[in-house]
Formats: C-alpha cells, sequence, structure tokens
C-alpha cells in the first residue's frame, strides 16, 4: 500500500465511477468558495474572492473533475502532508468535517 | 540519425571535461545560540533569507542580524532545484529585476570570495509549433528591448550548438527554432546557499537552524518580535522569505496572501561523459535539462496538480517529462533514472514574485518565486534587504508588491517563462 498511495500517483474516489487514476482528474483547489456579487464589495474584497485560496498544511477540502470519466465535479477532504484522502461529497452538500478534530494549521482564507 | 558524441575522445563534448571540485573550508558559518535581541530577523534560510541577510550585512550596514530557519541551512528549494538562471522573461518589470539577478550573478564568486561553479553556457528554448514560434519571437523581441542578450537560432543552429538533439520532423514535436541566452547557464547549488551562509557570518550574521516560529509579537498591528521553539527574540523588523511555508506564517501574522504550495519534482542521472554543453528547456514537451559538472543530467519540468507539503509528488509526471527529454535527446534512453525529488514551490496568481511591504508595520515578505526562483537568488536578497532597511521598496520590487492583486497590475508570466509555472 505504501508505495502507490505515497510514491506513484494519487488514487482518487469518484462519487460516481469508483477509484481511478489521477491522471484521470483536473484539480479544482479550494472547494465551497461561494461566488459573490462584486457590487457589493471593496476591491480589497473582490481581490480575495479573486485570488485567495487555503492553502493549509494538514486536510484541505478541494475540487477535482473526473474529465476521463463522467466529465464531474465533485469535492473531498486530501491531507496535504500524507496525501491521505478523506471524506468525498457533491458540491452544493453539506461539507463533511475533516477526518481529525486537529482543524486545519495555517491560512483558512 | 548520427550521434556525434561517439566520435569525441572519451571525457569530453568538444569543449570541456568533467570538473574535479575544489576543497571545502572546515567551518562555513559559526553556529550560534540565538540573542534576545536583534535589530533585524529574517525568517527562512534557504538561498533568498541567506542572500538577504548577506546584503543587508554588505549593502545597508545591519550587522545585528539573524536568520532563522526551521530544519537544516539550504534543506528546501535552494538544495531542490534544476539550477537554471536566465533573465530573458518578456515583461520589463520581470527582465528588469532577473536581469539584475544574473548581473549578480556574474561577479558572486568573486564578491562572496567562495567558487559555485557558476558557468554561463547558455540556455536554449525551443520552440515546436507555429504558435509556439510566434510566442518566443515575440519573447526575443522584448528581450532585444530590455537590452537581455538573446537570440534566435533555427533549427540547424539549434543542432550545431547541441549534436545530441533530435531535430527530425518525424517526431511528435519538431523543433522549429528556439531563443538562446548565451549568459544563461547554471550553478551549483548548495554552494550558493553556503557561500552565501559564510559571507554573511563572516559579516557578523547569526544563523540559526532548527529554529521554528511559532507566532509574531505584533501590537498596534507593528511587529516587536518573534516567538520561536527556543523562545521569543525582540526585534524591529522581520523579513518573511519561507516560499512553499509562507501562507502559515502570514497566517501567523493575521493575514492571506495569493499562494498555493505544490510540489515540483527533478531528478538525476547517475554521472555520464559530458554530452550536454547548455541548458536546453522545452515547453511544449514539457522538459529541461543540463549536465551538472560531475557529469548527472539534471531534468524537471512542471509541478504537481495539488496543494502538497510533502516534498514528493507522483511518478507520472516524473514518466512524462522522461519520454519528451527521451524524444528530444534519443541516447539518453539508455540512461538511468539515480535520484527523484520534490521541493514544496510558492504559486502566486500570475506567476510573478511578491516582493515588499505587509498589512503588517516592518513586517516584509519575499514570496511567490513559484518554479523559478533558484536563478533569481542573488537579485531577490539584494532587493529584499533594501527594502527591510529602508521601509520602502526599491524601484525594481516596487511592481512585485502584495498590493497588485487588488489594484490589478498583475505581471502574468506564465507564457514566459521556459514551462507552464
Amino acid at each position: 500500500m505504501l508505495p502507490t498511495k505515497n510514491y506513484y500517483m494519487l488514487h482518487i474516489p469518484c462519487p460516481h465511477c469508483g477509484l481511478r487514476n489521477e491522471t484521470e482528474f483536473h484539480y479544482g483547489a479550494e472547494a465551497g468558495v461561494s461566488y459573490p456579487d462584486p457590487n457589493a464589495m471593496t476591491d480589497r474584497e473582490w481581490a480575495k474572492y479573486l485570488h485567495i485560496r487555503a492553502n493549509p498544511k494538514g486536510w484541505l477540502a478541494e475540487r477535482w473533475v473526473h474529465f476521463a470519466g463522467c466529465g464531474r465535479w465533485f469535492n473531498l477532504w486530501r491531507n496535504t502532508v500524507t496525501h491521505e484522502i478523506g471524506p468525498v461529497y457533491l458540491p452544493f452538500t453539506t461539507q463533511p468535517k475533516a477526518p481529525n478534530d486537529l482543524g486545519q494549521e495555517g491560512s483558512k482564507v | 540519425m548520427t550521434n556525434t558524441h561517439d566520435t569525441l575522445p572519451p571525457g569530453t563534448i568538444g569543449r570541456r571535461r568533467a570538473a574535479t571540485l575544489p576543497e571545502q573550508p572546515p567551518q562555513l558559518w559559526k553556529s550560534v545560540k540565538p540573542k534576545k535581541t536583534y535589530d533585524a530577523i529574517i525568517v527562512g534560510g534557504g538561498g533568498h533569507g541567506l542572500a538577504t541577510a548577506y546584503y543587508l550585512a554588505k549593502n545597508h550596514g545591519l550587522t545585528d542580524i539573524a536568520v532563522l530557519e526551521k530544519g537544516w541551512l539550504a534543506g528546501g528549494n535552494i538544495a531542490r532545484n534544476t539550477t537554471i538562471i536566465r533573465s530573458n522573461y518578456l515583461w520589463d518589470e520581470s527582465a528588469a529585476i532577473y536581469e539584475h539577478s544574473l548581473k549578480l550573478w556574474e561577479t558572486l564568486e568573486q564578491d562572496l570570495g567562495y567558487e559555485m561553479f557558476f558557468s554561463q553556457r547558455g540556455v536554449l528554448t525551443l520552440a515546436h509549433s507555429v504558435s509556439d514560434v510566434r510566442s518566443k519571437r515575440r519573447n526575443f523581441y522584448a528581450n532585444a528591448l530590455n537590452g537581455v542578450d538573446s537570440e534566435w537560432l533555427t533549427p540547424a543552429e539549434v543542432k550545431k550548438l547541441v549534436p545530441i538533439i533530435n531535430i527530425s520532423a518525424e517526431v511528435r514535436y519538431p523543433v522549429h527554432g528556439a531563443t538562446y541566452q548565451p549568459r544563461g547557464g547554471i550553478a551549483k547549488h548548495d554552494w550558493v546557499a553556503w557561500g552565501y551562509a559564510k559571507a554573511a557570518s563572516d559579516l557578523g550574521v547569526d544563523i540559526i537552524q532548527n529554529t521554528e516560529v511559532t507566532g509574531f509579537d505584533i501590537r498596534n498591528n507593528k511587529v516587536h518580535g518573534v516567538h520561536t521553539t527556543q523562545g521569543t527574540i525582540a526585534t524591529s523588523k522581520i523579513g518573511l522569505v519561507a516560499a512553499g511555508h509562507s501562507s502559515l506564517l502570514a497566517s501567523l501574522a493575521g493575514f492571506s496572501i495569493p499562494i498555493q504550495s505544490r510540489p515540483l519534482q527533478a531528478l538525476v542521472s547517475p554521472l555520464l561523459e559530458q554530452v550536454l554543453n547548455t541548458v536546453v528547456m522545452s515547453s511544449a514537451v514539457h522538459v529541461y535539462v543540463s549536465q551538472a559538472h560531475k557529469g548527472e543530467l539534471v531534468l524537471g519540468a512542471g509541478t504537481d496538480a495539488y496543494n502538497s507539503y510533502s516534498q514528493r509528488g507522483g511518478f507520472h509526471v516524473i514518466e512524462h517529462q522522461l519520454a519528451a527529454a527521451v524524444e528530444l535527446f534519443p541516447i539518453f534512453s539508455r540512461a538511468q533514472l539515480l535520484r527523484t525529488w520534490g521541493g514544496i514551490v510558492d504559486i502566486a496568481p500570475d506567476a510573478s514574485p511578491i516582493i515588499g511591504l505587509t498589512p503588517v508595520e516592518n513586517l516584509f515578505i519575499n514570496t511567490g518565486w513559484g518554479t523559478g526562483g533558484f536563478k533569481a537568488t542573488p537579485g531577490s536578497g539584494w532587493v529584499m534587504a533594501y527594502t527591510m532597511a529602508n521601509g520602502a521598496p526599491h524601484e525594481l520590487n516596487q511592481p512585485f508588491a502584495l498590493d497588485r492583486f487588488v489594484t490589478g497590475h498583475l505581471i502574468d508570466e506564465h507564457g514566459a517563462a521556459g514551462v507552464a509555472h
């Protein structure tokens, strides 16, 4: 398990197609960033929406798209240190808790 | 195709023999315990942090300063890159800062009194399609206007310069031409860090390893000190030079930066006879390669797709770059893979660095060098030292302010770099 998990490539559980190789997916960075009303914001707030995404050392809720399979976007928790994959969930559904209670170290927006 | 290397005398490629390495002095820098207070502190003991310390001491007379490193000196990206040095960037702002850096490289060994095998063997950037030719020629003209040395080479001229390259029209990505920067080259990367560390230490800078920053003493939005695993240290100026870990430090100081941390992998072959006497980069087939002084081929490509702090990535990324390398250089097919590694690179939305002030007074940041920071080591340290000493950016790093993401004045170097960032 160790070599494939850590050194070969990610094995990503697509909620529609099952476990597939990382090369079938594109990455979409932080999940759950909602689109704000541009007219209701200052330039600084708009810049934050445009450019700033979570970059934690530890668990990160992130987006992937299974371009070589079902072509659909979904979200999952992944640990940015160990590359472990946690709960997978669909967009616009309630985000499950991170796999441990330690929370995220580092910048969450 | 005949490989001309077969006809050369053993141990040579036209010009050069494999180099012998000079002896190192018994001690390069002093190992010290942190004092209670310093005039300035630099967080991050990699290439850019050590260069910042050196130029603070040398150019600005600030010698009561410390460099804090959470691991060991030069354990991060300064010793995990492919050592390529060039300044042929597209935009005026980038060309200016990278060219300043290249000029510093040209006298750096004399300046530091330390050999680092800086070798101006040239950097070749290949074009593989009509649109590739157009964008590379645009880059070539932009460089000419900015006074950066650059040449346009035909496939035949590329072949003359690099006899082992395959310029056949039959391959998937044929070579249609290339830009060439003769003043570009390579250096021995860990020695660059050691050279700066030695020179900074000689000027009185404290280099403190195995000391991690755990927080900042910020009062009235002004930084007064830093909390570390070795206790609190008071200071009036702090520079964050932590590459892939910059987001975490910014977060400790209470602000956020537009940085994503990704693994960038590189690899080397065992020691081979010298067969490649320049640096070859290709963005279309996605590989860059040079041959180090001892003879190992050094290869790199793009980052892995996802955020990570693990200093390793997927093997498919390596497989992809090796496929590209073997198509360009068929003789590499028999070379073996000796070692691969990853660094954690700090990528900004416009693939340009962020150097300057932060929302916290007297706290400065230097990050976002992404996949191309090694070449900038001297210039980056030089402008960061200026910024910390004066409390305001030098004109070279003024355009690279954190605030550009609010004003919208981005410096989009994605297309101009040798590979996609």
